[in-house]
């Protein structure tokens, strides 16, 4: 389904902010997996999902989706497999435009015509979609999006990510910014429509509990590697205090060893 | 206030209000500070007085006017989407640069139409027995509620609600699938073929083209933009069209006004591009200001009750 082979990107290439976002990543993701992602602030989890997402084009290295070499295509032509839910509940919708005027452009992730947008057929498909997040959207369908709720928000942007039925999904952390009752409320939202569309799913947290809960797989990324990717049986019997001792174990080989070649 | 300067204000409004709605269309649509209609106005009025003067029909001037605006919109579009150029430095380029071609077309920085058959002669043929006086308002009218209706659909079709979201959150409409160079185009070019339109008609209406006519279209346009949008709050598409052109008229009455009394408080005719400055700015800083009086206000309130007490 996925498949990234040696990755690499760097930021500020030849200054002193040189950053090696991502160094050498290998990955291969299969269909309808849901696959967590952990790190600490820098480890490049949000430049992977930009780099699958076309965002950014990385330096060397190839990206297959569904088994198109898509590593030169921008991010609009990426967009028909892609959906993409941001920690920003912001960034997700376009607030001086209606709720169904947002939700209109995400039925299409391509051939768009001069037909109008709205009829009332596509209100009561709207309305319907709506209805099943229970909070009560279903009757706003002509309000702006700049007036809803950062939880709200959130929720009508999974919907849109996930309404043309993408290859893949990308969750950055999308609960992260919001109050702890509405997060829980979203992840169940995200929960039920991922398991219901058998959704290919890529999900960034940094809740090391919930990484280990959702999902069949789970990979610990740090200084732009995967330095750890588990699943099945082994995931199951894994704890969070393992998986922190784990990262302070590596952490602490790698400095010993950087100790050495300084010396 | 006499009556003929209501109607000129309305004449003028509507025509400017053309040239507003390609400006609504960049500012406030695609969030893109379009300068280049500076140019594109004398553009459309450029190619329309040469057509015109050489003979040719006005209904052919006014086609070939729009489609010259149309280019030099998609001039700005490359200059921004594919030379990667700043939006503003884009608008300048082509604004700057139209200067030279316009001088080019006309031949000349001037040129009279009077005596020429105008779009206004043809259609006051077609209903002999109205005046020029009626028969003007009547036609702008009617080509403005014209545009305004065929913009309003455009900018609710699927592409055109690509076009609002590139304005709105470009990044999200870059995941839902849009080329956003595309939209960027499709809106540039439509906004300076509607600003070449008005250009077009305002070279009939007057009877001449100028060169210089263009200087100042953006501070015109953006100030029927706020003005409009600021009297008319409702965010529908409808409704926000519909208030540019009441802005436009509104503005040009404010200007007319200013033009006919301002001699009494020694204005020239050459303030008025200081004039218009005045108004953008006062309009702009109008929720501002009225804000702080609001807050003042209140604060004196409170601070007398409190002695009160």
């Amino acid at each position: 389904m996925l498949r990234l082979r040696s990755v690499y990107k760097c930021f500020a290439r030849g200054t002193s902010y040189e950053v090696n976002a991502l160094t050498g990543i290998n990955l291969k993701i299969a269909e309808g997996d849901f696959v967590t992602v952990i790190g600490s602030n820098g480890a490049g989890k949000s430049t992977l999902l930009n780099i699958i997402s076309g965002t950014m084009l990385p330096d060397k290295g190839m990206i297959r989706i569904d088994h198109q070499d898509v590593t030169k295509k921008a991010e609009h032509c990426r967009a028909k497999y892609i959906g993409r839910v941001f920690q920003d509940p912001l960034m997700g919708t376009a607030p001086s435009m209606t709720i169904e005027e947002n939700l209109v452009l995400s039925i299409k992730r391509y051939g768009r015509g001069l037909r109008l947008g709205l009829n009332n057929k596509r209100r009561e498909f709207f309305r319907n979609k709506l209805a099943e997040l229970e909070l009560g959207l279903e009757n706003m369908l002509s309000k702006k999006v700049a007036l809803l709720s950062g939880g709200q928000r959130q929720a009508l942007t999974i919907l849109m990510a996930t309404m043309f039925d993408p290859k893949l999904l990308l969750l950055d952390e999308h609960t992260a910014s919001l109050d702890p009752g509405i997060s829980k409320k979203i992840q169940t939202i995200t929960q039920e429509i991922v398991k219901e569309k058998k959704l290919t799913t890529i999900m960034v947290t940094h809740n090391m509990q919930e990484a280990l809960r959702l999902g069949k797989r789970t990979i610990m990324m740090d200084r732009g590697r995967i330095i750890l990717d588990i699943s099945g049986k082994e995931r199951e019997n894994v704890t969070i205090d393992y998986l922190l001792k784990q990262f302070a174990k590596l952490r602490k080989e790698e400095y010993i060893e950087d100790e050495l070649v300084l010396a | 206030m006499s009556w003929s300067l209501v109607f000129h204000a309305i004449e003028q409004g509507l025509v400017f209000g053309l040239m507003a709605l390609g400006v609504y269309i960049t500012f406030q649509v695609l969030d893109f500070p379009d300068l280049s209609v500076d140019g594109s106005f004398p553009l459309g009025g450029a190619i329309t007085a040469k057509i015109i003067f050489s003979g040719g029909h006005p209904l052919v001037a006014i086609f070939w006017a729009i489609i010259g605006g149309l280019l030099a919109g998609g001039l700005t579009a490359f200059f921004h989407t594919r030379l990667k150029f700043t939006n503003l430095l884009s608008g300048i380029l082509t604004m700057t640069l139209l200067y030279s071609i316009n001088l080019r077309i006309m031949g000349k920085s001037n040129i009279p139409l009077l005596g020429k058959i105008t779009i206004l002669d043809n259609i006051k043929s077609l209903f002999p027995s109205l005046t020029m006086d009626q028969l003007t308002p009547l036609l702008f009218l009617f080509i403005v509620l014209l545009v305004k209706s065929l913009l309003d659909y455009f900018l609710s079709t699927e592409i055109g609600m690509a076009i609002r979201a590139t304005g709105d959150n470009e990044q999200m409409i870059l995941s839902l699938g849009v080329d956003t160079k595309i939209t960027k185009i499709i809106g540039l070019c439509l906004s300076n073929g509607l600003v070449a339109l008005s250009g077009s008609l305002f070279a009939q209406y007057s009877g001449f083209a100028d060169v210089g006519m263009g200087i100042g279209t953006i501070v015109a346009g953006l100030a029927s933009v706020i003005i409009g949008r600021s009297i008319i709050k409702n965010g529908n598409i409808v409704w926000m069209t519909t208030s540019v052109i009441i802005g436009s008229i509104i503005y040009r009455a404010t200007v007319m006004i200013a033009l006919r009394y301002g001699y009494h408080f020694g204005f020239q005719p050459g303030d008025l591009k200081l004039i218009s400055v005045v108004l953008v700015v006062i309009a702009l800083t109008f929720p501002l200001v009225r804000g702080r009086v609001k807050a003042i206000v209140m604060s004196n309130d409170s601070s007398s009750s409190e002695k009160e007490q």
